[in-house]
């Protein structure tokens, strides 16, 4: 028995003119899956993200998320479908404090960021949320902290939080490692170990330590094109993989 | 019908000439926009500046025309380095707004300073005596002035295409205005090509400037009368492109002459109404780059 | 070592659901507001001027320090309410309240329909198209002459009595507190929208729209929402220009006035609410005393300003007291 996978992609196509970017991805991401996707640079996880989410249409080919077919629909659209990202480069609002960062984020999930009539600051339990899960983050010291002004690996974890705060079923995290110095990575793996359950997440990572630790399932991606699928076991052995990443030198952190 | 057909040519050889000039101004802007992302909404100023200095070295000091054109445009040039260096480069970095005002803030600071040593009326206009009159070019006759405007302006734009797509310099602003990062990562010293290419812009704007004072009146508010103009021609043809701003001055400056002459009840209304329509219709200009 | 009676410091969640709560130092502008009322009644007529253009750059402020949006063809709504009050006006349609509420009206169609046509777009094309929009409406306005008065401006324009009880005096008396009561309003409207959680979403998408997007929000239609707000409260500072003036000027359609009133506001500070209140007073009475010392070039100095100003003091006046207190508080 087949459970709805909470990401499917159906035969995905991407081609910039004559350049093709991703080419016949086929992809599923059960429910509650940790999966990671690896490749080399330039193999298309990124271009592969930017499908899903939609900030790129596809050429051809389905994207559906929990069994909705999302293709047509808009970035903001699929996020109301269940779909969280965090981007490979902060995006965060910078000049705000991170209390208010996570604020917006629980205002728009819960629908009230629309209202004009009535003052934020009645809208007590937003903000109590917010809070709440800036504790479960052990980012609570740095609340009203304007969030550029924290480390950078706090900013990633910013980053996390923003994405969680969508309560989401589907959770893409595009390099959460990425740029963060040795002594901070570990707060990233932490928070990362202790993602719900039930929320299906794919991460796109460099460090292979990081991607062993985590993933139940990996993704190799050269070229545009999904190389070979497999339990961390399966793709660590597998001899086409090790010809793929020949030459590449893996990232280690710590 | 001979009627027609006349007006129709006069108004193509007027428009023409309106639009070398409108391109050679505003080309400088369209570069430089794309290569350092920089709202500069003073270039007119450069322009105004080639003219009031063409117009000084012709009028009190009789330089001869050609000498008069090429060295104004070639101070106005050198002027630009230092402006560049200490001023605009300060804020490549910063947000649209903060560009917007600081070049609004120098359009007013030239205009008083056009005012304050020219006077506010305009420069009147004297082309050598050589080109006064009229050409029969076969189909009619036409000021000569203005026929040279647009061979002039022919060879200008094909000497500026030859220079940005044959040579090395130019390749590498082509590069950069692609991809400013990648340029700096194979060695290409951005802060020198901006600061070049800032002030070959500015030289650019400073011959339009120039040879176009029969066309578009030197003043002290000109930076300011031909702001929109110059911003159509740019956004509509495409930040960074060479090509796009040409066609859309071709269109903008035909389209105004014919508007002006066939029906100036309206004036530029309809301009505006399509320059609104085109841009909706591509965001990016004509030939922009997504 | 506990001094007084402590009490607890408020947690981060209580500072920042309480943020709206109203300060002291906000009614301020309308104690001096007032204040300017009895102790200088011949500075009346400026006085009314003054606060039009803080209705008008608090206008600004909503789309711009706000949202984010960097427009240079603001003046477009207030010159489609001054036209539209001034020529009820001088057609027959005399009285005040409701030509100002057609003047917002107007200029907020104008906003809402220009609006869901330009904002999709940004950068420089959504600027170009902001100028452009600008100049074909005063374009519009300049050949119109039959209706508009074409480039002498509107002439003609009668106001009667407000209610039916307050005559415009000479001295300008009921024309300042029409204005400030009006503005009083606006004022109110842009606090609750500010503070509001639709408020909030705005300064989330001027900091990063690309997380906005990926939060979920209608990005184009919050923006679309609060630009056609800020055209309608644009367009009732023209209307109120108009009906106070008995008047509308051509070139208060133009760049010069979108120039101005984005002066006011960066020089009081932009997304703060209050510094439409400190740059608008500020601008007219720099521009005052400058054209009185340098008529000719007093323009210039303002240009020189506003460089200094980009230069060294990007957050406008309230940036300079933010620092200042932050100084104070340091050494404290």
């Amino acid at each position: 028995m087949t459970a709805t996978p909470a990401l499917e992609t159906r035969a995905l196509w991407k081609r910039f003119g004559g350049l093709v970017v991703a080419s016949a991805i086929d992809f599923r991401l059960e429910p509650g899956a940790r999966h990671a996707l690896i490749g080399p640079n330039g193999a298309g996880k990124t271009t592969f993200i930017n499908l899903i989410t939609g900030r790129l249409s596809a050429s051809a080919g389905q994207i559906l998320i929990a069994g909705h077919d999302v293709t047509k629909l808009s970035e903001a659209q699929r996020v109301k479908r269940g779909l969280g990202r965090t981007f490979q480069i902060n995006t965060l609002f910078g000049g705000l404090s991170v209390l208010e960062n996570v604020t917006l984020a629980i205002a728009e999930r819960t629908g009230i960021a629309g209202q004009m009539l009535r003052v934020a600051g009645t809208h007590r339990p937003v903000v109590e949320e917010a809070y709440a899960r800036l504790e479960h983050l052990k980012l609570a010291a740095d609340a009203l902290q304007p969030v550029r002004a924290l480390s950078y690996g706090r900013q990633r974890l910013v980053e996390i939080a923003m994405a969680l705060a969508l309560t989401p079923r589907v959770l893409l995290l595009d390099e959460p490692a990425a740029g963060v110095p040795g002594g901070e990575s570990s707060i990233i793996l932490e928070a990362i170990q202790a993602l719900p359950e039930d929320v299906a997440v794919l991460i796109i990572e460099h460090d292979m330590d990081l991607v062993f630790r985590f993933a139940r399932r990996i993704t190799v991606m050269a070229e545009g094109a999904v190389l070979v699928e497999g339990t961390p076991a399966e793709i660590a052995a597998d001899a086409q993989v090790r010809a793929v990443y020949l030459g590449e030198t893996h990232q280690r952190h710590g | 019908m001979a009627e027609a057909g006349s007006v129709v040519v006069s108004i193509l050889f007027h428009g023409l000439a309106n639009a070398m000039i409108l391109y050679i101004i505003a080309v400088g802007l369209s570069v430089t926009l794309g290569l350092m992302g920089f709202v500069n909404l003073a270039h007119g100023m450069f322009a105004a500046a080639g003219g009031y200095i063409a117009v000084t070295l012709m009028g009190r000091l009789e330089f001869p025309f050609a000498a008069a054109i090429s060295l104004a445009a070639l101070a106005v040039a050198a002027a630009s380095v230092p402006l560049e260096r200490l001023l605009y480069a300060r804020l490549y970095g910063a947000g649209e707004l903060e560009q917007v005002l600081f070049t609004i803030g120098l359009i007013f600071v030239s205009i008083a300073v056009a005012k304050s040593i020219y006077g506010p009326l305009s420069q009147p206009f004297i082309a050598p005596a050589s080109l006064t009159g009229q050409i029969d070019l076969g189909f009619g006759r036409f000021p000569t002035y203005r026929a040279l405007i647009i061979v002039v302006g022919f060879a200008i734009i094909v000497a500026l295409w030859l220079t940005i797509e044959r040579t090395r310099f130019g390749a590498k602003v082509r590069a950069a205005v692609d991809n400013r990062r990648m340029a700096q990562s194979l060695g290409i010293h951005t802060d020198r090509l901006f600061t070049l290419t800032f002030a070959l812009g500015s030289g650019l704007a400073a011959l339009g400037g120039a040879i176009g004072a029969e066309i578009l009146p030197i003043g002290p508010s000109y930076a300011l009368e031909h702001l929109v103009y110059v911003l159509i021609i740019v956004a509509v043809g495409g930040l960074g492109s060479l090509r796009g701003p040409f066609y859309a001055a071709l269109l903008l400056g035909i389209s105004d002459t014919a508007c002006k002459y066939l029906i100036p009840e309206l004036g530029a209304f309809f301009i505006y109404a399509a320059v609104i329509g085109l841009l909706l219709w591509r965001p990016m200009g004509l030939f922009g780059r997504a | 070592m506990v001094a007084t009676a402590t009490r607890a410091a408020p947690s981060p969640v209580d500072r920042l659901a309480r943020r709206h709560r109203l300060r002291f130092h906000e009614l301020l502008p309308w104690a001096a507001a007032i204040a300017v009322f009895f102790l200088l009644p011949d500075y009346l007529g400026l006085g009314a001027n003054i606060l039009i253009m803080v209705l008008f750059a608090l206008s600004l402020d909503l789309i711009l320090g706000y949202a984010g949006i960097v427009t240079l063809g603001h003046a477009a709504f207030y010159g489609v309410g001054a036209y539209t009050a001034g020529i009820l006006g001088a057609r027959g349609w005399s009285e005040p309240l409701s030509g100002l509420v057609a003047a917002g009206a107007l200029a907020g169609l104008v906003g809402l329909v220009s609006g869901m046509v330009i904002l999709r777009t940004r950068g420089l094309t959504l600027l170009m198209l902001t100028l452009a929009i600008l100049f074909m409406l005063q374009e519009a306005a300049n050949k119109a002459g039959f209706l508009t008065g074409g480039a002498d401006g509107l002439q003609g324009v009668v106001i009667d009595p407000i209610l039916g009880m307050f005559r415009f005096d000479l001295f300008g008396r009921t024309a300042y507190l029409y204005c400030l009561i009006v503005l009083f309003a606006g004022w109110l409207a842009a606090r609750r929208l500010v503070h509001s959680p639709f408020g909030r979403s705005l300064t989330g998408i001027r900091e990063n729209v690309a997380r906005m997007h990926a939060l979920g929000a209608n990005v184009r239609w919050r923006l679309i929402t609060v630009y056609t707000i800020a055209a309608m409260m644009a367009g009732i500072a023209g209307g109120l220009q108009a009906q106070t003036t008995q008047f509308a000027a051509l070139n208060w359609l133009s760049f010069e006035m979108s120039g101005a009133i984005l002066i006011m506001l960066i020089l009081g500070g932009s997304g703060r609410l209050y510094g439409a209140f400190i740059g608008a007073p500020l601008y007219m009475i720099v521009q005052d005393v400058l054209s009185r010392i340098d008529p000719a070039y007093w323009f210039g100095w303002i240009g020189l300003l506003l460089i200094a100003v980009v230069m060294f003091a990007r957050g406008g006046v309230l940036g300079l007291l933010d620092r200042a207190l932050g100084a104070l508080r340091r050494s404290a």
